[in-house]
């Protein structure tokens, strides 16, 4: 670790600055009033107030914002004012350089969870692709693990790389800095912090004894074969499901739910002109599915729970050969009537294969 | 992975023609023609704008589009003339939502956005040599119209072709100007049914799973190609596997709500596999448990 850089915490708001200086906007977490006080990336501002903890919901907006413009139209007026042309203008090259500083590594494997199906398939998205190579990563290590989350079951850790460009490490005095992408090398060599040194070790360390922090993990690779065993096994997921309340909570704080909706606004003038919006859609709402006719292939709340779970279970894996769930635990936290995702793939796993085809016979 | 899922995956890799630039920006085009098919049923022929813009557009049938109304939305709709057509793209649209509102009630050379082609298509290469079964219920014809005039166009490279086509009566048909042609074309066997016939109805009555089965065509050496009605696709398929036919060589296309149409947004996904990109075109045998 020769190379990592030492930031102290009273030097915090002067490399941010730096790292402004450099072209990017800084999102950071940030403390929210509300109902319940709440961590979220917000932008940050020379004075802001710098939070290290872990944020209420996940940074995925500055990949994919809530919502946003995928092209703006005009129309143009023939006779009878129909219209003759549309001219379209077409946004998806308009991001910003943006660093993210004090995610966290679940955070951070999201973003690579959400890479695969937007960059790797098919298609590549060019809003994401061009956010995406913009976008540096400084992921602050958890020192130790925490009720809710289980980064370790979905084969990562409290300081996993994946998805990051720099690793930072909390020794109380300051922030340990390691490269682990060439973007963020860059990063560090362009700064004037100083070489870690000794705090290095003591880096080293506190990683360790934060993966010896965790208990043990049980084996999940029985899970995507359970799961689809369990696809149309009703029984299975109304009792899973009883307590939804298809609210979609799980899913707006989830580092690796992508799924949107696309649809069109248009001016009040008229026709005129408007844009395409896409924005973040829930799975778990019985809309999401419904066809114009009516019919609707997930009407019912365990048909679109076990979509849920059995794509970042069992759908994704065999797509793209790993879970798409970072075990950030957000969903287990936040879900109002305590449906707990870790239970349901336990169960899942639990039972006999036989049982699992049941519904199927 | 298993070796069928790494199969699975690779298969999803075959080449086939994809959207060219950002998949999100729809071309534009124009409304060349309007047939109005039933009472909820128009057909739009449409032109791509811009120099060369149709002779550069290649598709294979099955293969789908999304078409704009810009300032009301996206919806999907396979391209149901043959990729022979290079004049206008074809497409046969019920009006049901929103957006099939707005595009019934286009007039010609107004101008909408397609983004084109999207999705699989049918396996007709596989298929020479082989007896087709082509089935259409309803506004399921569109697609069958598609891949049965592909066919048709290259007969002498397959067995013998056959269409069942049903609709609930008489003047819920589509195509009814092509009717007499696919009844006299030399190859293709023709069947037309409807649910409920008036007395002058010189075809077939009844629902097209017990019409299919008083025909009972032989699955030797056969494939049944089939699009309609989630209901009847489900007691269409059921017929045919009583028949013998089996699961692997029965052929629908399934439809569900699409949005980005290019396999992120998560939306038509049945089980891993999304409607979009790995369909609309499947055999029975992957996604029966989804009929």
């Amino acid at each position: 670790m020769s190379n990592d850089r030492f930031l102290a915490k009273d030097a915090l708001g002067d490399f941010l600055c730096h790292c402004q200086g450099l072209g990017y906007t800084v999102y950071s977490p940030q403390k929210q009033e509300g109902v319940r006080e709440s961590v979220v990336f917000a932008p940050w501002q020379k004075g802001c107030e710098i939070q290290l903890a872990k944020a209420t919901v996940s940074p995925k907006h500055l990949l994919l914002p809530q919502s946003e413009v995928l092209f703006r139209f005009r129309h143009e007026k023939g006779e009878e004012g129909k219209s003759s042309a549309v001219h379209l203008e077409d946004t998806s090259q308009q991001a910003q350089p943006t660093l993210l500083f004090a995610a966290r590594p679940c955070d951070a494997r999201g973003f690579t969870m959400v890479d695969r199906p937007y960059l790797q398939g098919l298609y590549a998205d060019p809003y994401y692709a061009k956010r995406r190579e913009g976008l540096c990563v400084l992921t602050l290590c958890c020192n130790s693990g925490c009720e809710s989350c289980f980064c370790h079951w979905t084969g990562g850790g409290p300081s996993s790389p994946e998805g990051s460009d720099i690793l930072m490490t909390d020794i109380a005095e300051g922030l340990v800095l390691q490269a682990i992408t060439e973007k963020g090398r860059k990063l560090l060599a362009q700064s004037d912090l100083p070489e870690a040194g000794a705090a290095s070790d003591q880096a080293t360390e506190l990683r360790r004894k934060a993966w010896q922090s965790l208990d043990k993990a049980p084996d999940l690779t029985e899970a995507p074969h359970k799961l689809k065993e369990l696809a149309d096994n009703l029984d299975f997921w109304t009792e899973q499901s009883r307590a939804c309340l298809s609210c979609g909570a799980c899913t707006y704080v989830c580092p690796t739910c992508y799924c949107f909706s696309i649809s069109d606004e248009r001016r009040f003038s008229g026709m005129e002109e408007g844009v395409r919006l896409r924005s973040w859609d829930t799975c778990m709402a019985r809309h999401f599915t419904e066809e114009a006719s009516g019919h609707n292939p997930r009407a019912l709340k365990a048909q679109r729970l076990q979509n849920r779970i059995s794509h970042k279970y069992a759908g994704y894996p065999e797509n793209w050969g790993s879970f798409s769930c970072s075990g950030c635990g957000r969903c287990v936290t936040h879900c109002p009537v305590g449906i707990d995702i870790r239970h349901i793939v336990l169960a899942a796993i639990a039972l006999p294969d036989t049982q699992a085809k049941e519904a199927r016979s | 992975m298993s070796e069928t899922q790494k199969a699975r995956m690779l298969e999803g890799l075959a080449p086939r023609p994809l959207m060219p630039g950002n998949p999100y920006l729809p071309m534009p085009a124009r409304v060349r023609e309007i047939i109005t098919e039933t009472a909820t049923i128009k057909t739009l022929r449409v032109v791509l704008e811009g120099e060369g813009a149709m002779e550069r557009f290649h598709f294979e049938p099955g293969q789908v589009a999304q078409l704009s109304v810009f300032g009301v939305g996206e919806a999907t709709f396979v391209i149901n003339s043959p990729p022979s057509q290079k004049d206008y793209l074809q497409f046969s649209i019920m009006e049901v939502g929103e957006v099939t509102h707005a595009l019934h009630n286009l007039s010609v050379g107004e101008q909408i956005g397609v983004r084109a082609p999207l999705g699989n298509f049918f396996p007709y290469e596989e298929l020479r040599g082989k007896n087709i079964f082509f089935i259409g219920g309803g506004i399921g014809m569109a697609p069958v119209r598609t891949i049965m005039l592909h066919v048709l166009e290259q007969a002498k490279d397959y067995g013998s072709i056959s269409l069942l086509y049903g609709a609930r009566t008489p003047k819920d048909m589509s195509y009814q100007y092509e009717l007499d042609d696919w009844l006299n074309h030399r190859d293709l066997h023709c069947t037309l049914c409807v649910d409920k016939a008036p007395e002058d109805w010189p075809h077939r009555e009844g629902m097209i799973p017990n019409v299919l089965k008083e025909l009972a065509p032989s699955p030797d050496n056969s494939v049944a190609v089939l699009c309609g009605p989630p209901i009847m696709i489900k007691f269409t398929v059921e017929a045919l596997l009583g028949l013998g036919f089996a699961a692997h060589d029965i052929l629908t296309t399934l439809e569900r709500r699409m949005k980005c149409g290019i396999g992120i947004c998560g939306r038509c996904n049945v089980g891993s596999r999304y409607v979009c990109t790995d369909g609309p075109v499947f055999r029975c045998d992957d996604i029966q448990a989804y009929l």
